[in-house]
């Protein structure tokens, strides 16, 4: 799986084989197709964009278009082992409801979002005095997508709110895994594993 | 010019009286049907297509009377996107139609038209009498089944009912249930035919006049139904036809009018009024829920198959607000299913025409 970007491969490598997973924001299908091809993994995904869908079904997977903030209501309870959303949940436009419709189809999910505390975040705001564009968060603050910014903190926060567990978590820079320590300084970018 | 693919034109005869949903049986029922490309030693590489309200078997092949190319042409044929040198295609006519199968405009034993003693028939009658076709030709499993509009509906009624006897089922612009308004405009169409004092109560086979105003009328309502505002506009506009000024007369003074006039004239030299009659109203009738509970989701419990569901964006007569429905219930139904709505300016037509979207998509699905 290394093809895929970092925070993918390790969501991939912690699905086991036959498992039943909903990619929400599946973006090409990369991760379903990794999931299928190497794990046998029973993928679906959601996905807004409809070219990005066509793409999907023309590689055979089971993708349908829709949004994720008002489509995740019509799967039912339970209906998978997984349910994925990989640097999506900055753009929902509520992420704690989105939180929880995630853990209602799905009893574990993955969540990978950029960490906003970043340390060169911090220093460009600190600094430049003006909202920061970075590598990992690029676009201007009237034109992106994700309006919804978060820290580590705040999203460790938001999961004890809700009484959610976290069963493991990894942080990444530059691609590269770091480990915990200073994590909501030092990593760009965040993945939980989580479940009810 | 198109090159003329090779097909092979039969009919076959049920062998049984077909059952029908109303409770009576329909006797001596035959299908037209014509096929592209080889049937493989393991029977394990047939597609069936399902065709639309007015369309017919012939999908890649010229039409007999208008000698027009078949009506799927672009998807169908060696090299194409459903690859006749792979896939075996089957395309029969349903049961109520008018080129071949067993319709109100066949005789009976008594040597007349069936006319309206014909029964009436539901979209699961015309998916039974395929299903009994397929025995016939010892298909098990379809690789694929596939329909657009009417033909999509045949589509879902086929998975829900035989859910074994198909891997993936390709739905395009169509609905699980007919809505009101999909109903008031079919019967506009119906009252335009019984309007019309040639109709003779469905009389007219053998009176040499048929409802041909009342035929044409339908048709041209029903064509409005098939094409967006905005396609209708950039096409026609307010363009006049042939003159450089409004006539203050009833003539067809606009493009669009002499155009609807034109596409309603010549349906008539193709299409029999009975069978219009007995078809929209097995699409009236169609509701997979009902037939299944209540619950859409409830059609689909047994379905293994793979599903795509594909929907247009100018498309108000089946809009993609119905296919969401459909994905939504195959979901909920625990059925692989892919849903997209692809961007055409054509409405509802734009399954037939040239959507390069459709294609890649309907490629990668039937692989």
């Amino acid at each position: 799986m290394s093809a895929l970007r970092p925070d993918l491969a390790v969501i991939a490598q912690q699905v086991p084989a036959g498992a039943r997973v909903l990619d929400v924001g599946c973006g090409d299908g990369s991760l379903m197709a990794a999931l299928r091809d190497e794990r046998g993994v029973d993928a679906r995904g959601l996905e807004l964009d409809p070219e990005k869908v066509a793409l999907c079904v023309s590689r055979g997977l089971s993708v349908i278009q829709g949004d994720a903030n008002r489509d995740l209501v019509e799967y039912p309870d339970d209906s998978f082992d997984f349910a994925i959303l990989s640097q999506t949940l900055q753009t929902a436009e509520r992420p704690d409801l989105m939180l929880d419709q995630l853990l209602r189809v799905g009893r574990r999910a993955f969540v990978s979002f950029p960490n906003f505390a970043y340390w060169r975040m911090r220093f460009s705001l600190l600094l430049g005095g003006r909202m920061p564009v970075a590598r990992h968060l690029p676009g201007s603050w009237y034109a992106t997508e994700n309006i919804h910014h978060l820290t580590v903190r705040d999203f460790e926060e938001l999961l004890a709110v809700k009484g959610v567990k976290t069963e493991r978590r990894w942080f990444f820079a530059h691609e590269e895994k770091l480990g915990a320590g200073g994590a909501n300084w030092r990593a760009e970018h965040a993945v939980f594993q989580i479940s009810r | 010019m198109a090159t003329v693919l090779a097909s092979t034109s039969r009919t076959h005869s049920l062998s049984d009286p077909l059952p029908l949903d109303s409770g009576q049986e329909l006797a001596g029922v035959t299908l037209a049907y014509e096929t592209y490309g080889d049937l493989a030693a393991d029977k394990g590489n047939a597609i069936l297509i399902f065709h639309a309200l007015t369309g017919d078997q012939h999908v890649a092949s010229p039409h007999p009377i208008t000698g027009k190319p078949g009506w799927w042409n672009r998807m169908i044929g060696p090299g194409k996107v459903i690859d006749t040198s792979r896939f075996y295609v089957i395309c029969a006519n349903v049961i109520g139609g008018c080129m071949g199968s067993t319709g109100p405009a066949s005789l009976t034993a008594d040597g007349k038209a069936h006319a309206m003693r014909f029964p009436v028939i539901t979209i699961r009658d015309m998916v039974r009498a395929q299903v009994a076709l397929l025995d016939a030709l010892g298909i098990e499993r379809l690789h694929a089944i596939v329909g657009g509009s009417m033909g999509g509906m045949q589509a879902l009624s086929f998975a829900a009912n035989w859910p074994d006897r198909t891997q993936r089922v390709l739905a395009i612009a169509t609905t699980a249930r007919h809505s009101a308004q999909n109903i008031a405009f079919h019967e506009v169409g119906r009252q335009a035919i019984m309007a019309d004092p040639n109709w003779q109560n469905g009389d007219y086979y053998e009176t040499g006049k048929g409802p041909d105003a009342g035929l044409a009328v339908a048709r041209m309502a029903a064509h409005i139904t098939y094409l967006s505002e905005a396609g209708l506009t950039g096409k026609f506009g307010r363009r006049l036809q042939d003159r450089e000024a409004k006539s203050f007369g009833f003539d067809a003074d606009f493009q669009i009018e002499s155009y609807l006039r034109h596409q309603g004239l010549s349906f008539t030299n193709r299409f029999d009024a009975n069978s219009y009659l007995y078809i929209t109203r097995a699409m009236d009738y169609f509701d997979l829920a009902e037939e299944h509970g209540g619950r859409l989701a409830d059609a689909f419990a047994r379905c293994t198959a793979r599903f795509c569901v594909i929907s247009f964006d100018t498309d108000w007569l089946y809009p993609t607000a119905e296919s969401r429905v459909i994905a939504h219930a195959l979901n909920a139904a625990g059925a692989a299913v892919s849903f997209v709505e692809l961007s055409a300016p054509f409405g509802h037509d734009s399954f037939l025409l040239d959507v390069p979207a459709q294609d890649s998509v309907i490629k990668g699905f039937l692989e």
